[in-house]
């Protein structure tokens, strides 16, 4: 019980405004404000895995930066393990790991073990913890025969397999992964979240993931936080997405024969074809009753339920606040 | 502390970096070499109109020229040491990640910049030199004391060659590209280390004003110090306090960068 109370990284009415400054004719500026994080408040538990998404732009990696320090919050109050990360920017280090899909931080002509064997100096790790966890991150990546390969060699897989160990041989209390799959073939997705899950398990480590790839979540996350325009459009189970989303499940039947289509409110068909008929109903609704329904009054030979795809769901979302934005 | 362990493991880095580029080690031995003929044949050609030009005999100023191409690329005169690192990491945005690391950015390039020049100075300096000295009088000294004091002048201007050249990375952080700046540090670099023309030969107020420069902490200072012109403790001075400025210059110009940092691309 007192895991769920631990808040180990604490958002309070978080802001991030840049100025920018656009040429609007010779010798002029504009200078503009934008909003890039826009009072965000939420809390991560310590040994939580949660997923932060959001389209391109939304604001998830400058929260990210923020809460490793390396931009201060214009407004807000934020705290990772009882530290203001752009106060003390460098002790914090040494508790996190930061992986970047798109960038790495490992030494790209020398082979990656050298890189390893910085990682060891820079955070001062004692060097039977630095054996200990080499072995085993080069165990659950499979590493063992990348070491020696320069890192401009190794493939955008292995690449990304190199720079989650270096993250982690310090032991950081918290992971920032910043779309970690991106690009991945699906075995090494796979590898990664194979991985990803049992760190979180077996070590409690704490994971925020930032991802387009939505099966990142689905497979790792319970919690979810969708991040738009600088806002906390969501947080929660990934469950209750389809509620907020105003998603909808597919019920599909077979009859006998052709009837006009099935009349069941709230449920409405939205397509006929021969003796096949898809039914539409809110996500929040129950299936059984419906089906119930259905086969009281048709002849019903046959069925299946169709999940709400969340790639749909969360799209709704995001356009949905678009129009919010414009109206 | 411990932290030096760090540091040398960067200097380690980049040392051993440097030392897979086999085939461009190899084309710069060949350059500097090929350079070094040209430049001590036009030397001669000159010392034999005026002897004793800027103080330097006609040995001393072949020396000149062969010291000259064993620090050319040991010092990046022309630019392309860490600094060209730093650019591409800020214009990349990739700097973030340097910037998440407990280690200090500017400690971090230098000892990655030493590195490097320790390895050019024995990889791709050392040759060319040892051929100037083979096939070319030159005013070598004899006694341990003064190679022991060139080392140390030679270590001073590789800490003022990275000071200059870092803070003109710096400024990308600001100017969002590095092509200028990189083209003023090639201009100024040859011009005023003295690479091309010692800076003791440098006529009147124009030769005054250069040997001010911190670029002269970079070749004439550790020219004059191997061939006895100057009081090798003289040079450390200067040296050091440009190597000084510069460092401090740096870190203030890195905390300022790093405060506004807008971290490019997401």
């Amino acid at each position: 019980m007192d895991v769920m109370t631990d808040a180990f990284i604490e958002l309070d009415r978080v802001e991030k405004v840049f100025d920018v400054r656009r040429k609007t004719g010779f010798l002029k500026r504009e200078r503009r404000q934008v909003r890039a994080v826009d009072s965000i408040s939420f809390t991560v538990a310590r040994g939580e895995m949660v997923g932060y998404i959001g389209p391109n732009g939304a604001g998830k990696s400058t929260t990210i930066k923020m809460l490793t320090g390396i931009l201060t919050p214009s407004g807000g109050r934020l705290r990772v393990a009882g530290i203001d990360p752009s106060r003390e920017r460098t002790r914090l280090a040494h508790r996190i790991g930061v992986v970047f899909g798109q960038r790495t931080t490992l030494w790209w002509d020398l082979p990656l073990i050298d890189s390893y064997r910085l990682m060891h100096r820079m955070y001062r790790i004692p060097d039977a913890r630095y054996r200990e966890n080499l072995d085993r991150c080069v165990e659950l990546l499979e590493l063992t025969d990348l070491l020696d390969v320069p890192v401009r060699q190794l493939s955008l897989g292995q690449r990304m397999r190199g720079d989650i160990a270096a993250a982690l041989l310090h032991d950081p209390e918290v992971l920032y992964l910043d779309e970690p799959t991106i690009g991945l073939d699906v075995i090494s997705k796979a590898k990664v979240r194979g991985f990803l899950r049992e760190l979180n398990t077996e070590r409690g480590t704490t994971v925020l993931l930032t991802t387009h790839d939505l099966q990142d979540i689905e497979q790792l996350c319970s919690r979810v936080m969708v991040i738009d325009h600088g806002r906390l459009m969501y947080d929660g189970a990934l469950a209750g997405l389809h509620e907020v989303g105003e998603s909808e499940r597919m019920l599909v039947v077979d009859l006998e024969r052709e009837v006009p289509p099935i009349e069941a409110a709230p449920a409405r068909v939205v397509k006929v074809e021969g003796p096949r008929q898809w039914l539409a109903f809110p996500a929040s609704e129950s299936a059984a009753a419906l089906v119930a329904r259905v086969a009281a009054e048709y002849p019903l030979v046959d069925l299946s339920v169709r999940e709400p795809d969340i790639e749909a769901v969360i799209a709704r979302m995001y356009a949905g606040e678009a129009e919010n934005a414009v109206s | 502390m411990g932290s030096w362990r760090l540091y040398a493991a960067v200097a380690a880095g980049g040392f051993r970096r440097y030392a897979t580029y086999r085939a461009a080690t190899f084309a710069g031995v060949f350059t500097n070499t090929v350079f070094g003929v040209i430049l001590v044949y036009t030397y001669l050609a000159l010392w034999d109109e005026k002897p004793h030009l800027g103080g330097y005999d006609q040995a001393q100023a072949v020396t000149y020229v062969w010291l000259g191409q064993c620090l050319y690329s040991t010092l990046a005169i022309q630019g392309g040491g860490a600094e060209k690192d730093v650019i591409e990491r800020i214009r990349t945005g990739e700097i973030a990640v340097d910037l998440y690391r407990p280690a200090d950015l500017q400690l971090w390039w230098l000892a990655s910049d030493l590195g490097r020049s320790l390895f050019q100075l024995i990889g791709r300096g050392v040759i060319p030199f040892v051929f100037g000295a083979l096939f070319f009088p030159m005013a070598l000294p004899t006694d341990v004391m003064s190679w022991a004091a060139l080392f140390v002048a030679l270590l001073l201007a590789m800490v003022v060659s990275f000071g200059i050249r870092y803070l003109a990375a710096l400024s990308v952080f600001w100017l969002m590209d590095g092509m200028g700046i990189m083209q003023g540090v090639m201009i100024t670099g040859v011009f005023c280390s003295g690479i091309v023309f010692p800076l003791n030969a440098f006529p009147g107020a124009l030769g005054d004003i250069v040997r001010a420069l911190p670029w002269a902490a970079q070749l004439q200072m550790p020219a004059d110090v191997l061939m006895g012109e100057t009081d090798p403790l003289g040079a450390y001075a200067f040296q050091a306090t440009w190597a000084v400025v510069l460092l401090g210059a740096g870190r203030l110009l890195q905390s300022a960068a790093t405060r506004r940092v807008v971290v490019q691309g997401g």
